[in-house]
């Protein structure tokens, strides 16, 4: 059997030296400077939460003739600056539901209740859809996602940092073990940021997508980290930043190749995935992204700012975490 | 050496082949498998957000709550009163209040003092205010429940309302139902992928029963065709046989007396009889439930009882001997389902108020039929882009991971089916991340073998180190995520809950695909082709 498979494509070169170290200490600047501007602007503009926070106006929308078309629908009522809009069938193919988070005019985040409001929506999205829709019916509704599920998720997500915080203790020393939490910390932060410097919605399926940034942080900061504890037991001489730098550069095509294929994935559901997918796409794009830059250029000098322990003799990490402190 | 032994390679494509069968069930229309055995046409069930289903708006009779509790308190009153031995007319209900008028003038102030007990502090965070005003006018008393105690007792009755929704329509917590309180007394209810006739099955059977169980002695003091000619003896009253029970059609005349009501029960479960082919509902009481039940039963051997649910008799058996154990069943002309249904409608207790139906729809998807088509569109787009810049970087090893790709969202696919779970939009994201993790699994051993030949070794060396030396930084990457799935799978709930179950099965896969199935297909084809160059 004969195969003519072309030679695949090395991305990265394999000796590679590419000088990471210089770049530590402004990352780490530029990140600390993010995460507090991320703070300020939850503090004073917050987040563009969507109606499965909020509640808002729900519409019953009758058509003329025929079938709804949901997709014109939606580009239509988005058009109006309502934020995001849901729309669903309705009983029959001709009757949909649309639910819009209408903002008062002080451009708060509380959903404004009052007859007024109501119908003041209502006429503008009723002038937006055109003669062929009529809208039959228009009720307040409430938020789907309830404060107990809120608070249950957050608690949810803080145990699963400690315990993700004891494995990583366990497999390999708490610095590691802080690093990896900080930089989870760090994707979170800026994603959740950039959501609110740009004043997208910020819906239920963010929470999704900041749930797979956490996973795919996770997983990136551990398969570095694996390699430094590698090195760290191979190279006991070596100065711990070339040895982080070495680190890197051996991880780099691996690194690269992963982060392409899933940004290919991520693209074409950015593009093909059409106005209610697309939220969900460019947050986990930015994730992706933010998630590899804190694995090579946070997680890792974390090691250098803590001072992580050198002596690495014998195999088995495990039964020497109690001289943990004892490090260089 | 990449050695395989044979046993080990036919478990592996064994399960890869019965994922891949067990999945595909999903591809198809339900009506495409309508013909096929019942163990093909498991599938899992999509969310509310992917394609809709039942929306009920109920709403809590209020009304029939306050009726209810005034009714409770005029009988506590009767009884307190007769255990202190004082004389007094039937306590009589006005409005929203009780008025008993004490026959004696020097035992009304015995009375007020007995009767003031009633009331118990308002379980509200904030006043402990008592729950029933009571008054003194003359010779008669007045109990009147306040306004504040109702709004708690409509509040909490709320709640439990919630709760029993969701243990009688979602027993195994796997249907992702969604329930909300809307406004005082109403709940929004939707149940995800549905028909019209499931709907109206669900609210029949589901909702709108109150489910109060009660075990009550048949009176045998004259016939019940006598008490239909004339009026039932004072404390009795006829009762109906249940449709589908061995009472069918029937009439029993019964004490209105509850010996033991289904609030003493702590387990129910659908069993067999002790012959073993009919299918009954086993139940098992409380410590005190089993006591008064126990006391009873020895009192009255051989005479019947009967077990009421709803008003209507759904079994009258003849007490044999006492029932010691607190134990018993209810036989009837059940089949599996409905005597589960029963049980489960006795686990979750009896409703607190009515429920009415406000409003019943069939709604579509949440997120809206328009974005599912342009959804699946991109995830082909996406599967498609991941799978060719797999084969431009890693060649024909490319090619093998997407294979071992494919059985891995099978897997997830096939263990939703089987597990009848619920695939929601969070759900998907947790395939996708899965999917990701799996892709990086393989890029690591890859990445790992090229750097093993270029340090010189041989072929199958370097290949077998590849794998063996990724093996322990998948590991810790993948149980690193599988923590992180199985806390978020056990503290979190709604689409939380649905991004860790796919995640957790999917990384589970993952160690088996990506390990394991790449390492067969590669140990395959080295035994097949024996290369000269390594195509890496």
């Amino acid at each position: 059997m004969a195969f003519s498979v072309p030679k695949p494509l090395h991305l990265v070169p394999h000796n590679t030296k590419i000088q990471f170290v210089p770049f530590f200490k402004a990352c780490l600047s530029l990140s600390s400077i993010l995460a507090v501007v991320t703070v300020v602007l939850l503090a004073t503009v917050g987040l563009n939460f969507g109606i499965d926070f909020r509640g808002g106006l729900a519409l019953t929308v009758q058509s003329n003739s025929g079938p709804a078309d949901i997709a014109k629908l939606r580009s239509q009522v988005d058009a109006l600056g309502f934020g995001e809009s849901q729309i669903q069938e309705f009983g029959s193919p001709d009757k949909v539901l649309v639910r819009i988070s209408p903002e008062d005019s002080q451009g708060g985040s509380a959903p404004l209740h009052g007859e007024e409001l109501r119908s003041k929506v209502q006429g503008k999205v009723a002038q937006a859809i055109g003669e062929n829709y009529k809208v039959v019916d228009g009720q307040f509704i409430g938020s789907t996602v309830s404060r107990e599920l809120l608070i249950s998720a957050i608690w949810a997500l803080a145990l699963t940092c400690l315990g993700i915080f004891i494995y990583i203790w366990f497999r390999f020393e708490w610095q590691f073990a802080l690093g990896a939490i900080v930089a989870l910390v760090h994707d979170i932060l800026l994603t959740v940021g950039l959501f609110s410097a740009l004043q997208l919605d910020f819906d239920l399926s963010i929470v999704a997508a900041l749930l797979t940034i956490l996973g795919y942080s996770i997983n990136d900061t551990v398969v570095i980290y694996d390699r430094i504890r590698e090195n760290l037991r191979k190279f006991k001489k070596m100065q711990l930043a070339d040895l982080l730098n070495l680190s890197l550069n051996e991880t780099l095509s691996r690194t690269v190749m992963t982060v392409v294929s899933t940004m290919l994935a991520l693209v074409a559901l950015l593009i093909f995935g059409g106005p209610v997918i697309m939220g969900l796409a460019f947050a986990i794009l930015f994730g992706v992204l933010i998630g590899t830059y804190s694995s090579m250029f946070i997680a890792t000098p974390f090691l250098i700012m803590i001072g992580v322990k050198r002596d690495w003799s014998g195999n088995e990490p495990i039964g020497k975490k109690t001289k943990a402190k004892a490090s260089v | 050496m990449l050695y395989f032994n044979p046993w080990k390679t036919i478990a592996i494509i064994l399960v890869s082949l019965a994922s891949l069968l067990f999945a595909a069930p999903n591809l198809f229309h339900k009506e495409q498998l309508a013909n096929l055995p019942g163990w093909m046409q498991l599938r899992m069930g999509l969310g509310l957000d992917l394609q809709g289903g039942a929306y009920f708006l109920l709403e809590l009779d209020t009304e029939d709550l306050r009726k209810s509790w005034i009714e409770a308190l005029a009988d506590d009153a009767r009884q307190n009163l007769r255990d202190e031995k004082v004389l007094f007319t039937s306590p009589s209900v006005v409005g929203n209040e009780v008025r008993v008028k004490i026959k004696r003038e020097d035992q009304v102030e015995k009375a007020f003092a007995r009767l003031k007990k009633l009331a118990r502090p308002n379980f509200d965070l904030f006043s402990g205010s008592p729950d029933v005003e009571v008054v003194r006018d003359g010779k008669v008393i007045k109990l009147m429940p306040t306004e504040t105690a109702l709004n708690t007792r409509v509040t909490n009755a709320m709640g439990t309302a919630v709760e029993i929704f969701r243990n009688r329509i979602d027993p195994s917590g796997t249907r992702e139902i969604l329930i909300q309180r809307q406004g005082e007394n109403r709940i929004l209810l939707q149940v995800p992928g549905v028909s019209d006739k499931e709907a109206q099955e669900i609210w029949e059977q589901k909702i709108n029963k109150p489910a109060v169980l009660t075990f009550q002695l048949v009176d045998q003091s004259m016939s019940v065709q006598e008490a239909q000619a004339g009026s039932p003896p004072p404390g009795s009253a006829i009762y109906k046989g249940a449709d589908n029970s061995d009472e069918e059609g029937q009439y029993l005349l019964l004490q209105k007396r509850v010996i033991v009501s289904g609030a003493d029960l702590v387990d129910a479960q659908q069993a067999f009889s002790q012959d073993s082919t009919r299918p009954v509902v086993s139940f098992r009481f409380n410590t005190s439930g089993a006591q008064r039940f126990a006391k009873v039963t020895r009192d009255n051997v051989n005479k019947p009882f009967a077990i009421v649910l709803d008003g209507e008799v759904i079994s009258a058996p003849v007490i044999q001997e006492a029932i010691l154990s607190g134990t018993g069943q209810i036989s009837g002309r059940y089949t599996v389902e409905s005597a589960n249904n029963l049980a489960v409608l006795l686990r979750s207790g009896a409703l607190p108020a009515k429920p009415k139906l406000v409003a019943r729809q069939t709604v579509g998807a949440t997120i809206g039929a328009d974005a599912i088509k342009s959804g699946k569109q991109a995830t082909l787009w996406a599967f498609f882009l991941v799978a060719l810049f797999m084969v431009i970087g890693y060649g024909l090893f490319g090619a093998f991971s997407i294979v071992a790709l494919i059985v891995n969202v099978a897997i997830i696919m096939a263990t939703m089916s089987l597990l009848h779970g619920t695939l929601t939009l969070p759900g998907i994201a947790g395939i996708a991340l899965t999917m990701g993790v799996a892709v990086d699994a393989n890029v690591l051993i890859f990445e790992r073998m090229r750097e093993e030949m270029r340090s010189g070794k041989s072929n199958v060396l370097a290949l077998e180190a590849g794998f063996s030396r990724a093996y322990a930084t998948i590991i810790d990457s993948h149980l690193t995520g599988l923590l992180g799935g199985v806390i978020l799978m056990w503290l979190g709930s709604g689409p939380i809950r649905g991004f860790a179950i796919t995640l957790s099965i999917g990384i589970v896969a993952s160690l088996f695909t990506a390990i394991t199935l790449t390492r067969l297909i590669i140990a395959t084809w080295l035994r097949w082709s024996r290369p000269n160059v390594i195509p890496l």
